[in-house]
């Protein structure tokens, strides 16, 4: 059988600190993760929610405030080891190289080999099982750059299943993707059972797949807790300045945002 | 129910398929380079068939391999004259085509070659410093070890040029190449105008051109041990290459140490080209054109590209300089200026299709 996944672990970040140049991007933000939670990230854009998330997955260094996987340092552990336990989903980049969507994949296994391994049949089963579960299996061949943005999306989420690690770092992995995938993305991070740290625009999505929704604001952390707890009309109206109703959805038990025109907006058809 | 066992059979199928196609095309490229050492060494003034080119080397790796049934000056001719040549034709061309390759994913850029990039121009720089200033305090190794701390330089400058606030674009990336070697190849040429010395602005002229003539088993030993060398650690490396194609912070993400990485890779890659151009000159476009037809034919995957590559640059040389001691023989052309004669146009090509995507 294929190796197993790596154990959910417990993610820490404190008082991390990013300035560049002056300008502090992200500000003594603490986040206590525990194994097998799901938390949001949410907040308007330039809050800091992509550079916070940079510092977890070692692309860049926190200027202050340490990272922590399981009480360890991140940022003092070899990359390879850190990328064989926290796996990222991050935006895509275009390339102009014609890798196929199986080269793309493949890649997830690297932290696993040693140099001149090539894949065993483990490697290739889980692989395959990464193409399957994100439902881009079809397109294993085909150049990853001729694919629409939601396709290489959820290839990357793929690449990242493929490195088998117990903590994910997700950086609005529903963006370009359709109602569908958004769903099955996230349903699908949620059934790994894994520690993971999701960015998100879409509130609702939020609402309904995360333990808990964490708020940043201007680099800092303004609120955090249940969805039901965080997502109030007040924070709305503070922190993205605008007019919002909250309502429990009678299905589903989570808080639902429903955005309201300006005043004046509506009365125009009538 | 179906559906999961179909998606299975259609990726099954083609992987099959390919592994087994990758296989027929890395024995069709050995063959290819059987075929042109063969050709190379039989064709020139003398021609000697390729029974008994065959003959002399099997003869001369062990007497007892065959019958010498040749006039010793064939031997002479085929042993001492053009193998050390043709063989070092294929290691620079080897080379060449790795380290393109090797460059282009370390800049992400399918444009870089080692003189686009100004390596190759810092190399020469180096070169004929060491021959204008008659330096000769480490033996046969001052000419590249100059040439690789020339190439180092340049590949350096070059990259910090090109990239300004974390980002490299290939505009960028292409002027800051141009303009180095454009410079560099300035200063090499006055550095032998003024030297003053026509036997220098002689062998000057050969490294600014790039050119195998005069190749003995003397000239070899040092370039091939570098490329053999740089081959195995880019061989071990396939697997980093690749995460670079998916960008820095995917590839730090994925556990490699990218700064530390590149830092290696260049001085790798310098060394390489350091010591290919002190023995043959800045050959251009070598570096472009393989690592892309290789691409074509077995994907960007380095660990099916990097072997494909080296195979199949070291024949395309092993050709070039063929042509280039034949076509109007008993003149030669330099071999650096048959490789331009076709790798502008392709780069041109390269070019107008990338801007059209």
């Amino acid at each position: 059988m294929t190796a197993g996944r790596d154990a959910p672990a417990a993610l820490r970040a404190e008082e991390v600190s990013v300035v560049v140049g002056k300008r502090a991007l992200v500000h003594r933000v603490s986040l206590d993760v525990r194994p097998g939670e799901v938390v949001g990230l949410a907040g308007p854009n330039g809050a800091g929610k992509s550079t916070l998330l940079r510092t977890f997955y070692r692309a860049l260094r926190p200027t202050s405030g340490r990272v922590l996987l399981d009480g360890e340092d991140v940022w003092r552990m070899p990359g390879k080891r850190l990328a064989r336990r926290l796996a990222a989903v991050l935006q895509e980049t275009g390339g102009d190289f014609e890798l196929t969507v199986h080269e793309v994949v493949a890649m997830g296994r690297t932290p696993h080999k040693r140099a001149f391994a090539g894949d065993d049949a483990d490697d290739r089963a889980v692989i395959h099982a990464a193409l399957t579960s994100l439902d881009v299996a079809d397109l294993a061949h085909a150049p990853f750059d001729r694919l629409s943005g939601g396709e290489k999306q959820r290839v990357l989420i793929a690449r990242a299943l493929a490195q088998r690690t117990g903590t994910m770092v997700l950086d609005e992995p529903t963006n370009h993707l359709d109602l569908r995938h958004q769903f099955d993305a996230l349903r699908l991070v949620r059934e790994l059972g894994v520690t993971a740290v999701v960015a998100l625009h879409d509130l609702n999505l939020a609402a309904a797949f995360c333990d808990r929704i964490c708020v940043l604001s201007a680099g800092r952390l303004v609120a955090a807790g249940p969805p039901g707890e965080v997502l109030t009309p007040g924070l709305l109206a503070d922190v993205y300045r605008v007019t919002a109703e909250v309502t429990e959805h009678p299905r589903t038990g989570r808080p639902q945002v429903v955005l309201l025109p300006p005043p004046g907006f509506l009365r125009k058809e009538g | 129910m179906t559906v999961p066992v179909q998606a299975e059979d259609a990726r099954a199928a083609p992987v099959r398929h390919r592994r087994t196609s990758y296989a027929l095309v890395l024995v069709a490229l050995a063959a290819l380079l059987l075929v042109a050492v063969t050709a190379a060494v039989a064709a020139g003034s003398v021609r000697v068939p390729a029974g008994e080119v065959w003959g002399i080397l099997a003869y001369r790796l062990h007497p007892a391999l065959a019958d010498p049934t040749w006039s010793p000056v064939r031997e002479t001719i085929v042993w001492d004259v053009r193998l050390p040549r043709v063989l070092l034709a294929a290691v620079v061309g080897a080379g060449l085509s790795v380290c393109g390759m090797a460059l282009q994913a370390l800049v992400r850029n399918p444009l870089a070659d080692p003189m686009l990039l100004g390596v190759s121009s810092g190399a020469t720089v180096g070169a004929v410093l060491v021959l204008v200033l008659g330096v000769s305090v480490f033996g046969a190794f001052t000419l590249p070890g100059a040439a690789f701390l020339g190439a180092l330089a340049a590949l350096v400058a070059v990259y910090l040029l090109a990239r300004s606030g974390g980002r490299m674009t290939t505009v960028r990336l292409v002027l800051a190449g141009v303009a180095m070697a454009e410079v560099l190849s300035a200063l090499a040429s006055f550095l032998v105008v003024t030297s003053g010395d026509p036997h220098k602005t002689q062998s000057a002229l050969r490294w600014m051109l790039g050119g195998l003539a005069g190749t003995s088993w003397t000239t070899l030993w040092i370039p091939a041990t570098a490329v053999l060398l740089g081959l195995a650690v880019l061989l071990g490396l396939t697997r980093p290459l690749n995460l670079l194609l998916a960008g820095e912070e995917a590839a730090a993400a994925l556990g490699l140490d990218v700064h530390r990485f590149r830092a290696g890779m260049f001085a790798l890659v310098a060394m390489m080209v350091g010591t290919m151009v002190a023995v043959s000159g800045s050959i251009g476009f070598v570096g472009l054109i393989m690592p892309h037809v290789v691409r074509l034919l077995v994907g960007a995957d380095h660990r099916r590209a990097l072997p494909a590559a080296a195979l199949l640059g070291a024949s395309f040389l092993i050709a070039a300089d063929l042509a280039a001691r034949t076509l109007i023989a008993p003149e030669e052309i330099p071999v650096g200026i048959l490789t331009a004669l076709v790798g502008g146009p392709f780069f041109l090509w390269l070019m107008r299709r990338r801007a059209a995507r």
